[in-house]
């Protein structure tokens, strides 16, 4: 079976939690607050003030630049602020809050179930609808998906890859998207296909699923070009470069080269989704699933939630916080980011609250390296996660860019797997972090 | 005796030869390098803390021998008096700058601003404060894992483990300049060194809202303007909802610390204006508490000129330095 | 009730190993290879264990709280696995005093004095042994004979590689099986090449190391043994029984699974990790070939111990995206 090159772990999946439970609607929120900045790249620019009368659908906030999305209502109701309120870090972040009455639609959008599978636009107005519909990756990285489809000049796109792998233990959101909607998923990857023009698409699935790969190969089966490949359980299969080296066998080469350099075009199974209303039901990206579980958690669902709906009322459609210690992530274990503050709302790349409680709310105290060489071994990119880790808390930064932190991708798994506990991720991050900044300072001098 | 001989000789030949191949190497690869150079890092401190804007002294002896002016470069460490000896003996002007000390704009304690979670990663406040608020809801204060004591060169900064905050110790600060790098918040100023350590500063870099700063910490500086309405020598700015006191400009007079409705506004080896008798009791408690922990170095003057003033605002220093 | 909120960086996961458990893991291999040699030698192998365990366990106690002032570290098992070891590369018979003074240098000059657990350099319990090697090469050198039942007894008292030293092997009619059963005179740990081997599988299995040096260091000796054989003359069956020969004596799986695959001590990636484990099976051979020593194992270690720095800065592991 398929699975990626070089290190890569393998955490226990966890999936058994929220797996079974089917996708379940959200009630509608009586008031949503939503971020001007969902995804990377400029946040975008507020097109409605205080006071103002929003139908769902309706486009509140305009892509500033060709690196950013559009943002639209998901509610109908009442502008009530266009201010700063603290986001899931409780860092203060330009949201616009809506005061929900009723639910009117905006005009244009088709709200039926029926499955419309034909698709006749050109590649540039299956662009323009995914671009207007504010459509961004919804695995997590929230990276801008009509920019993702717009192949640069002199180069060309060879395959579509659906990233159906979902290796973060515990979330199921695309697990259950696959099983539910693997329909509309089809017609999207056929979309897809015919926005970047390429004849051949690859659904990677991990084989912890395999029923969803039983589902997708059955509903593919008349379609031309698209093939459900099982892979190896194995985290991290999902990251982008992994996924098409598992795939393909081509290998990214280091930054600052994408994947569309070896002719490959990721995108997230949910997203496909979030294509396919957009093109066919001009549906914009109101709202998505969230998975929230947890082991401790009293009943772990799957939710289809609209954008801006607040953490908590996620958390007590699952039964609430668990008793005692707790930490709440937003995302995965492996590379989710941890939450301070539970009023902040389901974004366009919230693909699961994950609680873990207890003891696994805290991490194990640090000892000292015992140069076991764990982290190499894991490092999914080649790289020496115990040198990177001590330079960069030493500050040595021209050693840390000559060892190519700029290669990380921030998986987790030399963390994951050093028996000393130690925090090694955490400054590889910040050297990483510290080092990109260099480059662009460097880069920006030249200039 | 022949074998001894035989030895001995050989070994001489032996060293003698090695020492011409040294003698040619070394001429061969020699450095040509101003002797001045050395001269001049002999005079300079020798900590290596990078706060002249150079990686270390060397570097920095080398600049100043090569630059005909030298105004723009200063070691923080050795001060004037290091600067003005090696200016001399360059034949250079040397360049004058007030002494300075590092201050920590924060006055969030433990019990001023609450703890709303647990960091629990990489005790770094680089990493803590890349990742988020931090423990507390003020996104500008203190985080107290202590990135500046590690930068530190001199020992001079240290978290007190009470108030969780960063403390200078301003006898053995040297305004290298190390721990403001060092901090992501941007909370550590060099200011204007006065005499005996006194200093009045606004402990606060938050520059959000009143009504944000006021739920996140007790002690946070509201952008109300009453200091900058009070001061005489326009040395206080609001702007975006903060207060600033130009050390330049500031006489220690004393008059905002009183005006501050938070306590912000600290004031360090001096006593406190004898406030309108009204305000008194509720408001010389915060100033009060925070002189007791933050100038152990106030000078006997200060503390008999507290004595006679306003005996009732600092009885907790009076007992502590008897 | 109130929660209280824990926040962190990714990944908030972690795995069960720890550093402790790989230490219990080591200790667990290395059991089948104690039990054989009490087998062989009687329960006196138990007494000389015991004594090296103890005294590295207190001198690195000592140490730590003494001298250091750190920590107490004892609870890693780091300590434990030393004595073993050092225990493992002493010969039955050898006075508990000599014991405590290898303990000693293993763990205060060969562990502690570079900082303990991860910064030695050197194999610490390597260090000991070759200092008694050199300190008291009559007693360390000294093996009684085995008293298993139907062992050849010509060679009593010198292990085979001695034997092959002095030219009193007949590689044709050597006990081979007898080798690699336990069967023949040896270091207390050294002797039993299946149970050693028992314990690489577990070793293996649970992840503790990866086969990269092992393999590294046996293959190289063969092929070194094979190519050396090629040019001794002889019969053709000597081809195969010279390195066969190599492999079996003189604790070449001890060293090459147990101690040259010591975590500090050894490189960071698996290409230094194969040129290391070349280095050290090179290096075995040539020492017992042509130098002093009938067996070179610890020294060759040892040296290649030294170059691993090296290794580390100039050897890195393949980088994702480059051919």
């Amino acid at each position: 079976m398929k699975t990626f090159p070089i290190g890569g772990i393998h955490p226990s999946d966890n999936k058994q939690w929220s797996k079974a439970s089917a996708i379940e609607a959200m009630p509608l929120p009586d008031t949503v607050t939503i971020p001007l900045a969902q995804h990377i790249g400029a946040p975008a620019v507020a097109k409605v003030a205080k006071g103002d009368k929003v139908l769902t659908g309706q486009l509140i906030a305009e892509a500033a630049s060709f690196m950013s999305a559009n943002i639209h209502s998901p509610i109908s109701g009442t502008v009530t602020a266009v201010d700063l309120v603290p986001n899931a870090q409780g860092l203060r972040q330009m949201m616009i809050t809506i005061k929900r009455e009723g639910d009117e639609w905006a005009e244009g959008i088709d709200r039926s179930d029926e499955l419309v599978k034909e698709c006749n636009l050109e590649a540039s107005e299956i662009l323009a609808r995914i671009k207007n519909a504010g459509i961004v990756g919804m695995g997590g990285a929230t990276f801008p998906t009509h920019v993702k489809l717009s192949i640069p000049a002199g180069k060309k796109a060879e395959f579509l890859i659906i990233n159906g792998v979902e290796c973060e233990p515990y979330l199921t959101s695309d697990y259950r998207t696959m099983l539910e909607y693997g329909e509309r998923l089809i017609v999207g990857v056929r979309i897809l296909m015919k926005a970047i023009d390429v004849k051949k698409a690859f659904i990677g699935v991990e084989n912890n699923k395999p029923d969803a790969v039983a589902h997708l190969r059955e509903l593919a089966a008349g379609v031309e070009g698209v093939e459900v490949v099982p892979l190896k359980v194995r985290y991290p299969q999902g990251g982008e470069k992994q996924l098409i080296a598992a795939l393909t066998g081509r290998q990214v080469p280091p930054p600052p080269a994408l994947p569309i350099d070896v002719g490959a075009v990721v995108c997230n199974a949910s997203t496909t989704v979030a294509v396919y209303d957009a093109v066919q039901k001009n549906k914009p990206l109101i709202e998505r699933v969230v998975t929230v579980t947890g082991k401790h958690v009293a009943q772990p669902k799957n939710l289809l939630a609209r954008m801006g709906t607040p953490i908590s009322a996620l958390v007590s459609m699952a039964g609430g916080l668990p008793e005692g210690d707790v930490k709440v992530l937003n995302g995965g274990p492996m590379m989710g980011r941890a939450m301070v503050n539970l009023d902040s709302p389901v974004t366009k790349g919230c693909s699961g609250i994950t609680i873990l409680d207890g003891r696994e709310a805290q991490r194990s105290a640090a000892t000292v390296c015992i140069k076991c060489a764990k982290c190499v071994e894991a490092c999914p990119m080649g790289l020496e996660p115990f040198f990177l880790s001590k330079m960069s808390k030493r500050k040595s930064w021209d050693v840390v860019e000559a060892n190519r932190v700029t290669d990380c991708i921030e998986c987790g798994s030399c963390q994951y797997t050093c028996p000393a506990s130690m925090p090694l991720l955490d400054f590889i991050r910040t050297g990483k972090q510290t080092v990109m900044g260099i480059i662009r300072a460097r880069a920006a001098a030249k200039k | 005796m022949s074998i001894l001989l035989f030895t001995v000789l050989t070994l001489c030949v032996l060293g003698v030869l090695s020492a011409v191949v040294l003698y040619f190497v070394a001429q061969k690869f020699k450095v040509e390098e101003d002797p001045r150079i050395d001269e001049v890092e002999k005079m300079l401190p020798g900590a290596n803390c990078g706060g002249c804007g150079f990686a270390g002294c060397r570097a920095m002896a080398e600049a100043l021998v090569k630059r005909d002016d030298i105004s723009e470069l200063f070691c923080p460490v050795g001060g004037g008096d290091t600067m003005k000896a090696i200016a001399t003996y360059l034949g250079k002007a040397a360049p004058e700058k007030e002494p300075r000390v590092a201050t920590v704009r924060c006055g969030g304690t433990c019990e001023k601003r609450p703890r709303t979670n647990t960091f629990d990663g990489a005790r770094s406040c680089a990493v803590a404060s890349s990742l988020y608020v931090g423990e507390t809801a003020c996104a500008y204060g203190c985080l107290g894992y202590g990135d500046c004591v590690t930068a530190c060169a001199f020992d001079a900064i240290h978290i007190n483990p009470e108030t969780g905050l960063a403390e200078v110790d301003a006898e053995k600060c040297t305004a290298c300049g190390a721990c403001v790098k060092a901090c992501p918040k941007g909370l550590i100023e060099l200011r204007k060194k006065w005499p005996k350590g006194r200093a009045i500063y606004v402990s606060c870099m938050s520059r959000d809202k009143g009504a944000v700063v006021m739920k996140a910490c007790k002690a946070g500086c509201i952008g109300c303007g009453k200091c900058e309405k009070v001061c005489e020598f326009g040395a206080i700015k609001v702007e975006n909802n903060l207060a600033f006191i130009d050390s330049d400009k500031c006489r220690l007079c004393r008059k905002c610390v009183n005006e501050c409705p938070t306590g912000a506004i600290k004031i360090i080896g001096l006593a406190p204006l004898p406030k309108a008798p009204k305000a008194a009791p509720a408001a010389a408690a915060a100033p009060a508490a925070k002189t007791e922990t933050a100038a152990p170095k106030a000078g006997p003057a200060a503390v008999k000129a507290a004595a006679e003033t306003a005996p009732k605002v600092e009885p907790v220093e009076n007992k502590k330095e008897k | 009730m109130a929660n209280r909120f824990f926040v962190s960086p990714s990944p908030h996961i972690h795995t069960e190993q720890t550093t402790q458990k790989i230490m219990a893991d080591v200790i667990i291999a290395l059991l089948p290879a104690l039990c054989v040699s009490i087998a062989v030698y009687g329960w006196g192998v138990l007494v000389l264990t015991a004594v090296s365990i103890a005294s590295c366990v207190l001198f690195e106690f000592l140490i730590q709280k003494y001298l250091l002032r750190g920590e107490c570290t004892i609870g890693n098992l780091s300590a434990v696995v030393t004595g073993l070891l050092l225990a493992f590369n002493l010969p039955y018979g050898l006075p508990w005093w000599i014991v405590v003074i290898g303990a000693f240098v293993a763990i205060a000059v060969g562990k502690m004095t570079f900082g303990g657990l991860g910064k030695n350099p050197f194999n610490p319990a390597l260090v000991g042994r070759v200092f008694l090697l050199i300190a008291y090469p009559a007693q360390m050198t000294t093996f009684p004979a085995p008293r298993i039942e139907g062992f050849v007894d010509a060679y009593s008292g010198a292990t085979p590689l001695a034997a092959a030293k002095a030219g009193l092997v007949d590689y044709g009619s050597y006990d081979m099986l007898g080798m690699f059963n336990g069967a023949m005179a040896g270091s207390v740990g050294e002797i039993a090449t299946l149970a050693l081997l028992l314990g690489f599988v577990y070793l293996l299995w649970n992840k503790v190391i990866t086969w990269h040096i092992p393999v590294a260091v046996l293959g190289s000796m063969a092929v070194f043994a094979f190519v050396v054989a090629l040019f001794m003359g002889g019969d053709a069956s000597l081809l195969y029984e010279f390195p066969l020969f190599h492999l079996l004596a003189g604790g070449a799986v001890l060293g090459a699974v147990y101690m040259a695959t010591d975590y500090s001590t050894s490189p960071m990636n698996h290409r230094a990790m194969l040129i290391y484990g070349v280095g050290i099976g090179v290096l075995t051979m040539c020492i017992r070939l042509w130098g002093a020593y009938p067996e070179g194992m610890s020294f060759a270690i040892l040296i290649m111990n030294s170059v691993v720095p090296l290794l580390n800065k100039y050897v890195k592991p393949k980088r994702f995206g480059l051919k």
